[in-house]
């Protein structure tokens, strides 16, 4: 059994991104980790707040990592959103003295301390690196021979930081794909931006983004995208109705959380994965895989 | 305006403003350049030749989205994402945010929520963003609202913090406030 503190970030524990939390738990559970949540988390710190008051968001995140740190386990989350916010305040807090030491204050006036020691990692990192293809592999109990998926790692489990892949040409999500035995598709845009939060300020610039994606997804003869991050899930699945209108398009494609599509391949119910929560639906395309 | 370049190097990531050989990788690199009134390679150029008030007002930065391709691609190592949020937050500042586009506000009222009760119920954001901003748009965003209903993706609630955590992060968050930022 493999522990770590988990960070299911807003989206994946009550929002909309629900069905990626309870993927994540149930495949986790096959593969005998233990995906402990961190009491009483608060918000990543976000990408919205940094712009804003940026202190104030490397404080939300510090008190994260603060209480994760008494753990001491590495601190897990599926949100490629949290993970660049969590991960830049724990390099910045080492690298900035000055920074450093203003969070400390912060962090002093709720009574705890933060020295740095807590490793945050992507869910994709644990199970690719951690797990590994060969045991994912073992737990397959339907293979998903024939199936097309594209397999979209979007921008921030990959960038900035030199992480655990490519950072414009990531191959961990390939590899996990082919381990369920899919074939993942080519690609070319597979690290190339959703529009993220900009689809609500700047619809339009976001959908032309969200456009290219679907163009080069289907192109590629993709018969459903998979992603790593509730954002990319969301404008990818939500929006595609719109997108169709908008470009005279037809696209019909069923965008899963790579842990669903492993929960799939490795026999458990699609209801403890959350399938029926796609807006477009995935039935069809995996209809001789699910486990009813 | 050599105040704004000391400002901007004293937020981390911002210290490479100085480093730039004006390239253009970033701008190459952005997917949301075309759309900016200037673009990331002239913002650059501009603070540094003391046209900070135009930058500042200016839609660019609230166009970033935050993809790090400039930032992996630099060849002088300048973390141009994180120089993009150090002038979003002073042009909030400075109260010089542009109407040109409602990503500010977007911002402004997620951040609300961190603030009050440190997590993001995502309807609730988006509820009080409309309300910030044009109540009527939120009419076209109805079907999205009802195929999310539909399919039991909107929460209005977000799980709660116990009050003794929601009141450690409201200290933690004052101390920072009366610190007075990072600059």
């Amino acid at each position: 059994m493999r522990y770590y503190t988990y960070f299911p970030g807003c989206s994946s524990s009550e929002g909309g991104a629900k069905a990626y939390g309870w993927s994540a738990q149930a495949v986790a559970k096959a593969l005998d980790v233990e995906l402990i949540e961190l009491e009483d988390w608060n918000c990543c710190g976000s990408t919205p707040y940094t712009s804003v008051d940026e202190l104030a968001s490397f404080c939300t995140s510090a008190r994260n990592l603060a209480l994760a740190e008494k753990r001491g386990l590495d601190l897990v989350t599926p949100c490629s959103a949290c993970y660049v916010i969590l991960s830049r305040t724990n390099s910045y807090v080492k690298g900035y003295p000055e920074l450093r030491a203003k969070v400390g204050e912060a962090l002093a006036a709720g009574d705890l301390e933060y020295h740095g020691t807590v490793r945050v990692r992507h869910l994709l990192d644990i199970f690719a690196n951690d797990i590994g293809y060969d045991e994912i592999a073992s737990k397959v109990k339907r293979r998903l021979g024939g199936l097309k998926v594209a397999p979209y790692y979007g921008c921030q489990v990959v960038r900035p930081e030199p992480g655990f892949d490519h950072p414009e040409s990531p191959q961990s999500l390939d590899r996990l794909i082919e381990s369920l035995g899919a074939e993942a598709t080519r690609f070319p845009l597979r690290s190339r931006c959703c529009g993220g939060s900009l689809i609500i300020s700047e619809e339009d610039l976001a959908l032309g983004l969200i456009h290219k994606l679907l163009d080069s997804a289907s192109s590629d003869g993709a018969e459903c995208i998979v992603t790593v991050c509730p954002l990319c899930q969301t404008n990818l699945d939500i929006y595609q109705g719109r997108i169709n209108k908008r470009f005279k398009t037809n696209f019909n494609l069923p965008i899963l959380f790579f842990t669903q599509l492993m929960g799939v391949a490795f026999g458990i119910e699609g209801k403890d994965l959350g399938l029926k929560k796609g807006i477009v639906p995935v039935e069809k395309v995996l209809a001789q895989y699910i486990e009813r | 305006m050599d105040k704004l370049v000391e400002e901007i190097c004293a937020i981390p990531g911002g210290e490479g403003i100085r480093l730039c050989i004006q390239c253009g990788t970033c701008t190459a690199s952005c997917p949301n350049a075309s759309r900016m009134e200037h673009t990331p390679r002239e913002l650059i150029a501009m603070v540094r030749a003391g046209m900070g008030k135009e930058v500042l007002s200016s839609n660019s930065m609230w166009l970033c989205l935050s993809c790090y391709l400039c930032t992996v691609r630099c060849p002088r190592g300048i973390k141009q994402t994180d120089l993009m949020h150090a002038l979003e937050c002073l042009a909030v500042r400075q109260h010089l945010s542009t109407a040109r586009t409602r990503t500010p506000i977007m911002y402004r009222s997620f951040s609300d929520f961190v603030y009050s009760i440190g997590r993001v119920p995502e309807m609730g954001f988006m509820i009080w963003f409309y309300l910030l901003t044009n109540p009527l748009r939120a009419l076209r965003m109805i079907p999205v609202m009802l195929s999310l209903l539909k399919h039991g993706r909107i929460s209005l609630k977000a799980r709660r913090l116990r009050p003794e955590a929601e009141r450690q992060l409201k200290a933690i968050l004052d101390r920072a406030e009366a610190l007075g930022g990072l600059s």
